[in-house]
């Protein structure tokens, strides 16, 4: 099967492969930077409403389970190194070890989006959805709703994106196999590495910001 | 032919270990009040601005060393810097309106 197919040529309008994968990554990080701005909306609301509702805001966060959190941030960070080797991998034109690596990060990928749903479940339980049932303990003002109305928000855009780049690496992991990586060409693994790293370094502020707030007072 | 610097795996586990080290810190400290070991008049922003510092410094971590920018392009490390600089434009100015407000008795506000 592996004779069959061969690395992905080098693109016509490319002088070399160093120029074809400058122009990959460059790409790639602009589109990085766009999605920098959409998630800075969501932490500069978060940010406005925090100053206007301190106090909901630390009720809030001592509702979230830490070692949860704790857990799949180690999870998360250690999907990207697992990414990361992914990447290496290619780079030194191993077509096994990079299909391994990426499928490695999917298994701590899902791992993460699993735990995650059981602490939604758990919000669900404990009528913190905003809405017409939320109740949170030591207050009765509509406005504690806020903190979980950006929790879900935050949150879920985040997830939203897990799920995308699990698809992307499930797209890939055949590629990997078929042997269409090559150290020249892993643009691909390439850019969907930057893209995973991208959504780590979101997860990186998303669980000092909600999980850890207010905690030394409790 | 190809030019790719290829980093040893002793690298990225060491940044690895670190970042793991932040993390573990960051949740240690957060159930610390900090302004009450220090002198003078410190408020409970210090925890806040503990945690994003830990933050930021594991960010850089996995931008220069998992995402490669320390031996990217130098057109990468432009439109690294140029995304932050805007989110900071956009931080700024939207906090400089919603914090300024009430400092004036306009009516309306």
């Amino acid at each position: 099967m592996a004779s069959e197919t061969r690395p992905a040529p080098l693109a016509h309008h490319f002088d070399d492969y160093d120029q074809q994968r400058e122009a990959a990554t460059l790409g790639m990080w602009l589109f990085i930077a766009q999605e920098l701005m959409f998630f800075g909306g969501l932490f500069l609301t978060y940010t406005v409403y925090r100053w206007k509702y301190p106090l909901f805001f630390a009720l809030g966060s001592n509702q979230l389970d830490i070692p949860l959190g704790l857990l799949n941030t180690i999870v998360l960070i250690g999907s990207s190194l697992t990414m990361v080797l992914a990447v290496r991998s290619a780079q030194l034109g191993r077509g096994r070890q990079i299909a391994g690596w990426l499928a490695a990060t999917m298994t701590l990928g899902t791992a993460f989006l699993v735990i995650k749903g059981f602490e939604y479940h758990h919000k669900w339980v404990h009528h913190l959805i905003p809405g017409k049932g939320f109740h949170l303990a030591g207050t009765d003002d509509p406005a504690a709703q806020t903190f979980f109305v950006l929790y879900f928000c935050m949150t879920g855009l985040h997830a939203l994106h897990m799920i995308v780049g699990l698809g992307l690496l499930a797209f890939l992991v055949p590629k990997a196999l078929r042997g269409e990586f090559s150290a020249e060409n892993h643009n691909w693994v390439e850019g969907v590495g930057l893209y995973w790293h991208f959504v780590d370094i979101i997860w990186i502020f998303l669980f000092p910001l909600l999980y850890l707030l207010g905690r030394h007072h409790a | 032919m190809s030019t790719v610097h290829v980093t040893p795996v002793r690298t990225y586990l060491l940044v690895f270990f670190a970042l793991m080290v932040l993390t573990l810190l960051t949740v240690g400290v957060a159930h610390v009040n900090i302004a009450h070991h220090l002198p003078g008049q410190m408020t409970d922003a210090i925890n806040d601005a503990v945690a994003m510092a830990i933050a930021v410094t594991k960010a850089t971590l996995v931008i220069l060393f998992f995402m490669g920018v320390w031996h990217s392009a130098r057109l990468n490390k432009v439109i690294v810097w140029s995304a932050l600089f805007f989110l900071a434009v956009l931080f700024a100015f939207i906090l400089v309106d919603y914090f300024s407000r009430g400092w004036l008795g306009v009516p309306g506000k």
